[in-house]
C-alpha cells in the first residue's frame, strides 16, 4: 500500500478500515542468501538497499527484541556531515544526501528536518580548527558556514555570549544538518524492505554461528538454525558479544550514552546547538521537548542506563551555555549501549571467516550514518567490493596504521 | 557507583577516571613481543557482558591505581584491589 495525502483522505472518509500492518510477521525459512543479524536502523537499511538497489531476493533480518528496541529508538536524532578526516567526511556527506531523498524513496514520513546544526566555539584556536573543518566539509561537497559572534547572537540571543570563562567567539554552522524522527526511520526501512520480499523476524536472537573450515554456513537462533550464503553482523552495542560467538575479539568497548528530554515548550531553538567547551548539545523536538545530552559515562557497560555524575555534568554544560534551560523541567532520561571503537570510527568489512561480515563501531554517531551504512554494507555484501565512501572502515586498519581518529586521542575508547 | 577504595573506604565513582580492561597491566615486552601481541594489547579487548576487571585511577583522591572487578550488566562493584598488589602478584616489579 502506498501512503499519500489522497490515501489519508480516502481512509478518513471510509472509516479508516483499509489500513494494513506496515510489514508482515513471517516465520523464518530454513535458508536465505543473506541473513542480517540485528533489526536496528543499520540492519533494516542494509536489507532495504540489498533488495531495492542490488536486487537481492532472499534476505532475512533477525532481531533479538522488537524493531527499534536498540539505539535506533534511543538516540537524539541528529544528522550532519561535519567531519574533518578524509576517511569519514565523504561517507557522512553521502549519508546526508541519502537522508535528503529518503522519504520519497521509501514512501514514509520520517520527518527529516534540515533545521541546521550550530557548533559553538569559545576561543581563537578553536575557531581556526572550525575553519579548517568547514573547508574539509566543502571539499567533500557539503555545506558549511563560519559565523562571527554577532551572527550567533542574532540567531540565538538566549545563549550566554559574554560568559567570562567561555565567551562565544563564533560558530561552525551546517544549514543542511538537522534532526529526523528516529523510530520512523526504522519503520520506514522495515516497511520498504518487507514490500520487496525481505523477511523481518522479531524475537529471534542469534545464539551461535555454524562455522566449518573457515566458512560461515548459517546461524543458530532462538527459532532454530537458519542457513545462509552470507551472514552480516549489524548489532550496534552488542558487536563484541555477537562476534565472540564466532570466536572473534574486536577493537571495541561497550559504553553507555544518556539522553534527556524536557517537558514540551513553545518553539525556542531553531536547530541543533553544541557547546564547544564542555559536553552538551541540545535541539527541540517537534513536540516541543528540549532533547539534550553530553558525554558517555566512560566505563564498560551493557546495562542500558547510566549514572548520576554524567547527569550532573550534562546539566552543568547546559547551564553554562544556555542558562534559561534551568527553568525547564526534565521529563524523561534514558541510556543506550554503543560500540566505542579504538579510534572512534566504524567498521564495514568482511571478517577472517568467509561469508561472515561485520558492521560495527558506530559510537555515539551512528544514527546519521543509517542510510549510508546500509547502502555501503549492502554494496559490500552484494558486490564483494567496498563502496567508494566506506573503503577506510576496515577491520584491520590498526594493523596497517590507518586509523581514522577524528579527535586524535589514540586507542582510548572512552575519550572518543 | 560507589568504589570501595582499599585504603580510603567508599568513594564516589565521579572521583575516578577509567582506563579500561585490567589486562593492560600485562604489557608485552616491547623488545621481544611479536607484532600480533603488541597489536592485540593496544587495540583488541574482550569487552565481556558480566564480570569485568578494570583499571580505575583515583585522580581526585589519593592518585592510586585500582583494579575494580565490576559487573557490566548490573554495575555492581564486586571487588576492589590496589593495582600495585595485583601487578606484583603477577610478577611485575614496578
Ligand atoms: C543516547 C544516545 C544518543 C545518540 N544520539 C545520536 C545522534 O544524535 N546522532 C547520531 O548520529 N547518532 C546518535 N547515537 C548513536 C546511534 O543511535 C547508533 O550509533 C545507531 O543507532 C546504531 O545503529 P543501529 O540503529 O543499527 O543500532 P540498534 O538499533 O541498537 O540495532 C542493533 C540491534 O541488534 C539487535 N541485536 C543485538 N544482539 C542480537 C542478537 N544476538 N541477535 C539478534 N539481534 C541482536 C538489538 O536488539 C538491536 O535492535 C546515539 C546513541 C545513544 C545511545
Amino acid at each position: 500500500m502506498r501512503y499519500s495525502a489522497l490515501r489519508i483522505l480516502k481512509e478518513g472518509l471510509t472509516g479508516n478500515r483499509g489500513w494494513q500492518p506496515a510489514w508482515r510477521e513471517p516465520e523464518p525459512k530454513p535458508e536465505y542468501d543473506i541473513v542480517i543479524i540485528g533489526g536496528g536502523g543499520h540492519g533494516l537499511s542494509t536489507a532495504y538497499y540489498l533488495a531495492k538497489e542490488f536486487g537481492e531476493r532472499k534476505v532475512a533480518v533477525l532481531e533479538k527484541g522488537w524493531l527499534g528496541s536498540g539505539n535506533v529508538g534511543r538516540n537524539t536524532t541528529i544528522i550532519r556531515s561535519n567531519y574533518l578526516l578524509e576517511g569519514n567526511q565523504p561517507f557522512y556527506e553521502f549519508s546526508l544526501k541519502l537522508w535528503e531523498g529518503l522519504e520519497q524513496d521509501f514512501n514514509y514520513n520520517a520527518m527529516v528536518s534540515q533545521r541546521g546544526i550550530l557548533n559553538l566555539c569559545h576561543s581563537d584556536p578553536q575557531r581556526d580548527a572550525f575553519v579548517r573543518r568547514g573547508n574539509a566539509m566543502r571539499l567533500s561537497g557539503a555545506d558549511s558556514v563560519i559565523l562571527g559572534p554577532d551572527e550567533v547572537r542574532r540567531m540565538c540571543p538566549y545563549l550566554d555570549h559574554e560568559s567570562a570563562r567561555f565567551p562565544i567567539t563564533g560558530a561552525l554552522w551546517q544549514p543542511r544538518g538537522g534532526t529526523v524522527r528516529h523510530d520512523a526511520v526504522a519503520w520506514g526501512y522495515a516497511r520498504g524492505a518487507d514490500q520487496r520480499g525481505v523477511d523481518i523476524i522479531q524475537n529471534c536472537e542469534v545464539t551461535g554461528f555454524d562455522i566449518r573450515d573457515g566458512r560461515c554456513l548459517g546461524v543458530e537462533t532462538a527459532k532454530g538454525p537458519i542457513k545462509a550464503r552470507k551472514v552480516a553482523m549489524c548489532v550496534a552495542g552488542s558487536s563484541s558479544r555477537v562476534a565472540a560467538l564466532a570466536g572473534m575479539r574486536l577493537p571495541i568497548e561497550s559504553h553507555v550514552l544518556q539522553a534527556f528530554v524536557s517537558e514540551g515548550l513553545k518553539p525556542v531553538l531553531p536547530g541543533v546547538i553544541t557547546f564547544g567547551a564542555g559536553h552538551f548539545y541540545v535541539s527541540q523536538s517537534d513536540k516541543g521537548g528540549l532533547v539534550f545530552g553530553g558525554d558517555i559515562d566512560g566505563y564498560n557497560t551493557y546495562a542500558q542506563r547510566g549514572n548520576l555524575p554524567v547527569v550532573e555534568d550534562v546539566c552543568e554544560g547546559g547551564m553554562a551555555i544556555m542558562p534559561m534551560i534551568g527553568r525547564a523541567r526534565l521529563l524523561r532520561m534514558w541510556g543506550g549501549v554503543m560500540d566505542m571503537s579504538m579510534d572512534g570510527s566504524p567498521f564495514i568489512d568482511r571478517t577472517h571467516v568467509e561469508g561472515l561480515y561485520l558492521n560495527a563501531g558506530w559510537c555515539y554517531g551512528g544514527f546519521k550514518a543509517t542510510p549510508a551504512s546500509g547502502y555501503c554494507y549492502a554494496h559490500l555484501l552484494a558486490t564483494g567490493q567496498s563502496h567508494e565512501t566506506a573503503r577506510s572502515f576496515r577491520l584491520d586498519r590498526f594493523r596497517l596504521g590507518a586509523m581514522i581518529d577524528e579527535k586524535g586521542v589514540g586507542a582510548q575508547p572512552n575519550l572518543h | 557507583m560507589i568504589i570501595n577504595h582499599p585504603l580510603l573506604g567508599p568513594r564516589d565513582s565521579a572521583e575516578f577516571v577509567v582506563l579500561g580492561d585490567a589486562c593492560l597491566i600485562d604489557r608485552p615486552d616491547g623488545m621481544n613481543a611479536t607484532f600480533e601481541e603488541l597489536h592485540d594489547y593496544a587495540y583488541v579487548r574482550d569487552n565481556p557482558a558480566g564480570e569485568h576487571r578494570e583499571l580505575w585511577y583515583h585522580e581526585q583522591g589519593d592518585r592510586s591505581w585500582l583494579v575494580v572487578t565490576r559487573s557490566t550488566l548490573t554495575h555492581e562493584v564486586i571487588k576492589v584491589d590496589l593495582a600495585r598488589d595485583v601487578a606484583r602478584a603477577r610478577g611485575r616489579s614496578r
